[in-house]
């Protein structure tokens, strides 16, 4: 769009073209955002690579492997979660879960899932399923606390930072495995509750205190590349007893990665995610911010100086 | 442990009764400081307000000391509940208003809409008061509102938002301080504030653009949990094509309840040149909102949820009604028409944004949200606390000046040719 104030005969024109300016260029405005925002999410994160933008560059990412073939759901991993964190273990009285127990919550950061699957083939009926935060590569709930009380350590890990926190919970909606939980029973410092895959423990060269109680080796922790690689090796060798793999692609990767024996959406994941990194969805938006900003400037100062100048000239 | 009940017991009695007194005296004051003597409609105000601003002090109390748990039915698959969908995102669209209005007399020169400018710009002051008063309650950590400023995350919508509407407020205070200066007689700083009011109103429909379309953005990030039929890339356009329609709706019903409330004649030709311009605007909107849904395919998605159908259909029918009625030769002249045409607007965008941060994300959460009675009544509160400041400020503040020394800075002549104009 060129701009109007520099064009000499313009004090000439009648008020109703100047406005005519003003409209063409918010409709022009209007068409570019249109136009830029229909191009395909896949684009989208594309450009928001090459701006730098997601994909945060890190050393070695951590990852897990759960290889669910081979839990036994014994769920020690739940116990020495909740012991690493300080509170008590597993009740040894009971084995089953007591009322509001058996799932994600501000302090049970990750529980074993028994999910009921019938098939034909299958041996048996119940399969425990560890779950616990994704962490995923690039993050929908990293990129959208507007404070940075969720963020990404060196090892990949996504922690929480409580002091930064303003409790907007909008981590909370855009996770897109429903893994960040509050702390609803507190009045003035609510916290956010997820795993933060024992950064303290791998900062410090160990692993995660799941993976070190598990006793079957269905955890295995390593890096990214070898858990992928060492995913597709089991496949590869062993392609009657893996059906499914999980976390290599959805939402353009996460560190947990699973392999399974029963599809992994009749274990309760959702299978619909897209492949790309959410957070190019928001950024496709907030990209366009300083078009915004530049050409509504130019537009609105344009209209009004042009405005004046044709007014006091008669 | 007991103990600290009973004392939270005694902190919900001592703020319903404060606020029951604030009640009363808003009473008191909106009345021209007078008591009722007899028994009538305005007498209603007398009793529901001091008794509803009672309750919403117990709220405050049960949410700084029980926690939202106590007191909202949100819960981990649900965290955002009616303070967001309503209270936030439809106290800012309602507030549109007020950038339109003063970009329209202050940037274009359309000097004929300056008798609603200060009105409009009090209706978007106030309903940011509402925005404040719903994160207040809404925020875990209110007291770290500012943080945005310190701690800068710029790939978060949340973060743009938080700085595009603070900034904004600070316009919205340099275009409201007139009022308060012209009343106290402080000239100087009129003076001052009129000298930087030009660079404001710019900044300040910079700022609008960017944060009305950035409220829808905040669902772009969730294609996997808000219902097909709502979500789109084109979100934050819809957002922001909604916000002027239903800006211009709320200049014109807030005319029309301010005449009737305080005696005022109706400013007809302003109304209705306003009301000329929504249809235009609607079928803008629904036309790129059909082509998107048809190009997407999601119609599908109608089908089986009635419940999504009805309010789609609902939003729908209220967008097409008023635009029938004011595309309409002999009624689109008819401010009664226009009245309800509008409300009518206004009525279809709260619909829409309820579509979209409340009933297209219940489909995939684990329970089903319904608001707690606490988060009602604290929604009721802060609108009616916003009716009751814009009551105060028509009577006690220079509201519906409509010749004031301070004529828009930048217009030094009346022009006879406005774009508006027929």
């Amino acid at each position: 769009m060129s701009e109007p104030a520099s064009d000499p005969g313009t004090s000439k024109l009648s008020r109703r073209r100047f406005l005519g300016l003003g409209a063409a260029g918010a409709a022009g405005l209007g068409l570019a955002l249109l136009t830029n925002r229909t191009a395909s999410a896949g684009e989208a994160a594309e450009k928001a690579v090459s701006a730098g933008e997601a994909a945060p560059n890190l050393a070695p990412q951590s990852s897990v492997l759960v290889d669910l073939t081979r839990c036994i759901g014994c769920r020690a991993c739940e116990n020495a979660c909740r012991v690493r964190q300080g509170r008590p273990g597993l009740p040894t009285e009971r084995f089953g879960y007591g009322p509001g127990e058996g799932r994600l919550s501000f302090t049970s950061w990750t529980f074993v899932d028994f999910r009921e699957v019938h098939g034909e083939s299958l041996a048996k009926t119940t399969f425990p399923v560890k779950r616990q935060c994704m962490h995923c590569v690039d993050a929908a709930c990293v990129s959208a606390c507007p404070v940075a009380a969720l963020h990404k350590t060196p090892r990949g890990s996504v922690v929480y930072t409580a002091s930064r926190c303003i409790g907007c919970r909008y981590c909370m909606i855009a996770c897109p495995f429903k893994v960040p939980r509050y702390e609803w029973n507190e009045g003035l410092t609510p916290r956010v509750g997820k795993c933060d895959f024992c950064d303290d423990r791998v900062a410090s060269g160990r692993t995660p205190a799941c993976v070190a109680a598990c006793p079957t080796g269905t955890l295995k922790f390593g890096t990214r590349e070898n858990i992928l690689r060492e995913a597709q090796a089991r496949m590869h060798v062993n392609p009657g007893r893996y059906t499914s793999i999980y976390g290599d692609k959805v939402v353009a990767g996460t560190s947990w990665i699973y392999l399974s024996d029963v599809p992994m959406e009749q274990l309760g994941f959702r299978v619909d995610l897209p492949e790309y990194a959410l957070p190019s969805l928001t950024w496709a938006s907030l990209g366009r911010v300083p078009v915004v900003v530049v050409t509504l400037g130019i537009v609105l100062a344009g209209v009004y100086r042009l405005r004046g100048r044709k007014e006091s000239h008669g | 442990m007991v103990e600290s009940a009973y004392l939270a017991i005694l902190l919900q009695v001592a703020a319903a009764l404060a606020m029951a007194v604030m009640g009363v005296a808003a009473c008191w004051l909106l009345a021209g400081r007078k008591v009722p003597q007899q028994v009538t409609l305005r007498l209603v105000w007398w009793v529901v307000l001091p008794i509803l601003w009672a309750f919403g002090g117990v709220a405050f109390v049960t949410r700084f000391t029980g926690g939202l748990g106590a007191m909202t039915h949100l819960s981990d698959t649900f965290p955002w509940g009616i303070w967001i969908a309503f209270d936030m995102l439809c106290g800012v669209a309602l507030a549109a208003g007020g950038f339109l209005t003063a970009g329209a007399v202050y940037i274009f020169g359309l000097r004929k809409f300056y008798p609603i400018l200060r009105p409009a710009i009090l209706t978007a002051y106030l309903g940011y008061l509402m925005v404040l008063g719903g994160l207040l309650m809404d925020l875990g950590r209110p007291y770290n509102i500012w943080h945005p400023m310190i701690y800068w995350q710029h790939r978060s919508v949340m973060f743009e938002l938080g700085w595009c509407v603070s900034l904004y407020n600070m316009v919205l205070t340099v275009e409201f301080l007139p009022l308060l200066l012209e009343k106290f007689r402080w000239h100087r700083l009129l003076r001052i504030v009129h000298s930087i009011t030009i660079p404001a109103v710019i900044a300040g429909c910079i700022l609008s653009t960017l944060h009305q379309s950035s409220l829808g953005a905040l669902f772009l990030i969730v294609p996997e949990k808000l219902w097909p039929i709502s979500y789109s890339p084109l979100l934050p356009l819809y957002f922001l094509i909604s916000a002027v329609a239903v800006g211009l709706a709320m200049t014109i019903v807030e005319s029309n309840l301010s005449a009737r409330a305080f005696g005022r004649s109706l400013e007809t030709p302003i109304i209705l040149s306003l009301a000329r311009a929504i249809p235009l605007v609607i079928i803008l909107l629904l036309t790129i909102r059909v082509i998107d849904m048809t190009v997407r395919g999601v119609w599908v998605y109608l089908a089986p949820r009635p419940f999504q159908t009805f309010t789609f259909l609902l939003h729908m029918g209220l967008l097409l009604i008023p635009t029938f009625l004011l595309l309409h030769p002999r009624w689109k002249r008819q401010p009664r028409i226009v009245f309800w045409a509008a409300l009518s607007v206004v009525a279809a965008v709260v619909v829409n944004r309820l579509n979209v941060a409340w009933f297209r994300m219940l489909p995939s959460a684990d329970e089903v949200y319904v608001p707690s009675w606490q988060e009602v009544v604290v929604t009721l509160s802060l609108v009616s606390l916003g009716v009751v400041l814009f009551g105060l400020a028509a009577r006690y503040l220079p509201l519906f000046a409509h010749h004031h020394p301070d004529e828009p800075a930048a217009t030094p002549a009346p022009s006879a040719a406005l774009a508006l104009d027929p």
